[in-house]
């Protein structure tokens, strides 16, 4: 998709610090099941203008938090762990698998 | 010495139309730190996608929020409708425009009125409810509901507005226009409303952008950004300039909010002047392939709709970014260092909606 | 049980998506106005007779029902306000989402719509005031019949 660089799940960080200097501030981040497996979109905004990076991981894959870089991540991938199942790595606030408290546990997955 | 303790605040709260809850962490009065736990209103209604086709699921996104619900009918149509290529009627854009305007003021209007109930301004509350009604009345005449309208369909709008209609109307909003500057005087120059508002809770500017702010509570730390400049329905032949200040505080915020909903009449003013005639709808034929980020401007700020379409009637993906969800981390760290008496008022001022945030 | 003739009604939203919680607001201010019955906003369970409930409800909200219901003095109605607090409505195939109040505390009086109408919510009170008064009666009936015993 336009405005949307893929990547490997190695280079999210280094790749979030670069936009996070480029003076961009988070808008959301989105996870998809896409056959097999999840593909997650962060997306960065600058006045009007919107870029995105996107990586796929495997089911059981662990990948690493940007709440450090960018401090409001903490909720989006919380939820991201908490309906697909996906272990989100060094958040500053991790509920666990406890952010909407939910009966049947990752109904995304 | 002072002492520590914990104080829960919500689900079930006087202030709180919609549960939340918090944890406050006080050193004596004042509040070190604030723990949100949400999903007391989770139901889960991304999910639904696998039983609603897309044609359905518009019903569905209505129901995301009852306050905003005719932005998000828009708001998904609109993605939908970019992914298939559909030309939404020139008509159809303008009634879109005026319905999203009246949205925003009676939303302005029903947070104006809580937030003078939250600083315990009883008649207040009842003024600004009613100048509500009179919203809801125009609602009722034009789409049937008063707060779900179900006017929305892929391709366009279901209902129409005549001249007649809309010559009514505009007479109404110079009414509720005169009766705004009135409640305006109170809201902004009254003493015990300023002693309640000034200087409490301020959100700078580079606070409310590495947070992530968005909407009203974003634009009265003085970024200037409104997604309606984006250029979606009829909004690029409209004339209107982002509402920003440059204080940060619950005055700002109340401030900016009640300027918006003077700009959102002109706004009502301008489209009905400009108004073609045509079709109220585009035919849509085959069903959605590919995906879509539609950005839209609520009265709470940017909601994001994601949908992710696979050339057959059921989607792959909805997602909904609501404003409150991007709110959520500058409410927090405005409320570290307030004084609990002030919780109530901080929570208010960023215009939560928890049924939005956690859909 | 000296309150019957102005009942006080409390409000919680369970999981509903806020349109029939703004009308039940509504209700309260003016021009719908249900304080012309005597009805009053309370947000302390232990003041309150009529427990209004709108949308439905879920897992984590259950206990908060349950627990706020049970703060209320005797005789108490439930009243569910639209079609989610009724039976799930839309979200009814929702994973979070277990159906109606009524699978939680038994509901006295069921207010239709999507979202309900101010005038539904308002008869449903009405309803619910006059059904207060049966309530009352028969609980007094019951002590008195026990004492005899």
């Amino acid at each position: 998709m336009e405005g949307i660089t893929t990547i490997g799940p190695g280079s999210l960080v280094p790749e979030a610090l670069k936009i996070h200097h480029d003076g961009y501030r988070l808008i959301q981040i989105c996870a998809t099941k896409v056959e097999d497996e999840y593909e997650i979109t962060y997306s960065f905004g600058k006045d009007y203008d919107m870029i995105g990076l996107r990586m796929r991981v495997m089911p059981g894959a662990e990948i690493m938090s940007i709440s450090n870089i960018y401090a409001p991540a903490f909720l989006y991938e919380n939820e991201i762990q908490d309906l697909f199942g996906i272990k989100v790595k060094l958040m500053t606030l991790d509920y666990e698998g406890n952010l909407y408290r939910i009966e049947h546990k990752k109904p995304f997955q | 010495m002072s002492v520590r303790s914990v104080v829960p605040f919500g689900p079930q709260h006087p202030v709180l139309p919609e549960p939340i809850h918090l944890d406050l962490v006080l050193e004596d009065e004042k509040v070190i730190e604030a723990i949100p736990s949400i999903g007391f209103v989770h139901r889960g209604l991304e999910k639904l996608v696998e039983k609603k086709d897309f044609q359905e699921y518009v019903y569905v996104a209505e129901r995301i929020c009852g306050i905003c619900s005719f932005m998000h009918g828009m708001g998904y149509c609109s993605a939908v409708e970019n992914i298939m290529d559909v030309v939404v009627p020139p008509r159809a854009n303008y009634l879109r425009t005026i319905w999203c305007e009246m949205s925003r003021i009676h939303s302005h209007l029903l947070w104006l009125g809580l937030l003078a109930d939250a600083f315990g301004f009883e008649s207040l509350f009842m003024q600004s409810w009613r100048m509500r009604e009179k919203i809801l009345d125009m609602f009722e005449m034009s789409t049937g509901g008063r707060v779900i309208f179900s006017v929305n369909k892929v391709g366009g709008v279901r209902k129409d507005m005549d001249k007649e209609m809309l010559r009514e109307f505009l007479k109404v909003f110079d009414d509720i226009e005169q009766e705004l500057k009135v409640l305006t005087k109170t809201f902004l120059e009254d003493y015990a409303v300023n002693s309640r508002l000034r200087d409490v809770g301020v959100l700078t500017k580079q606070q409310a952008h590495e947070l992530g702010a968005v909407g009203p509570f974003m634009r009265s730390s003085g970024i200037a950004l409104d997604n309606r400049k984006l250029g979606y329905a009829a909004y690029p032949e409209l004339d209107f300039e982002p509402i920003t200040s440059d204080v940060g505080d619950c005055y700002a915020r109340c401030d900016v909010r009640i300027r918006e909903i003077f700009q959102s009449i002109d706004l009502i003013r301008q489209a009905a002047a400009k108004i073609p005639e045509g079709e109220l709808a585009a035919a849509v034929k085959g069903f959605p392939q590919g995906e879509h980020f539609m950005r839209v401007e609520q009265p709470r700020g940017e909601a994001i709709y994601y949908v992710k379409a696979n050339g057959t009637k059921f989607l792959d993906r909805v997602r909904v970014r609501t404003p409150t969800f991007a709110n959520l981390p500058g409410m927090l760290e405005t409320l570290k260092g307030c004084q609990l008496a002030d919780v109530p008022i901080l929570i208010l001022t960023i215009d939560p909606c928890i049924s939005c945030t956690e859909r | 049980m000296k309150v019957s003739k102005s009942p006080w009604l409390m409000h919680y939203d369970g999981s509903s998506c806020n349109g029939c919680d703004i009308e039940v607001l509504a209700c309260l201010t003016p021009v719908y106005d249900v304080e012309r019955f005597g009805v009053m906003n309370t947000g302390n369970p232990k003041h309150a007779d009529i427990f209004l409930i709108t949308g439905g409800i879920n897992a984590q909200n259950a206990p908060v029902v349950k627990q706020l219901y049970s703060q209320m003095p005797n005789p108490k109605v439930v009243v569910a306000v639209g079609v989610c607090a009724c039976n799930g409505g839309i979200f009814k195939e929702c994973y979070n989402i277990l159906g109606g109040v009524d699978t939680v505390l038994p509901v006295d009086i069921y207010v239709p719509g999507c979202a309900a109408r101010p005038e539904a919510i308002i008869d449903g009170v009405v309803r619910a005031v006059a059904l207060l008064d049966e309530k009352k009666k028969a609980l007094s009936q019951e002590q008195v019949s026990s004492k005899e015993a």
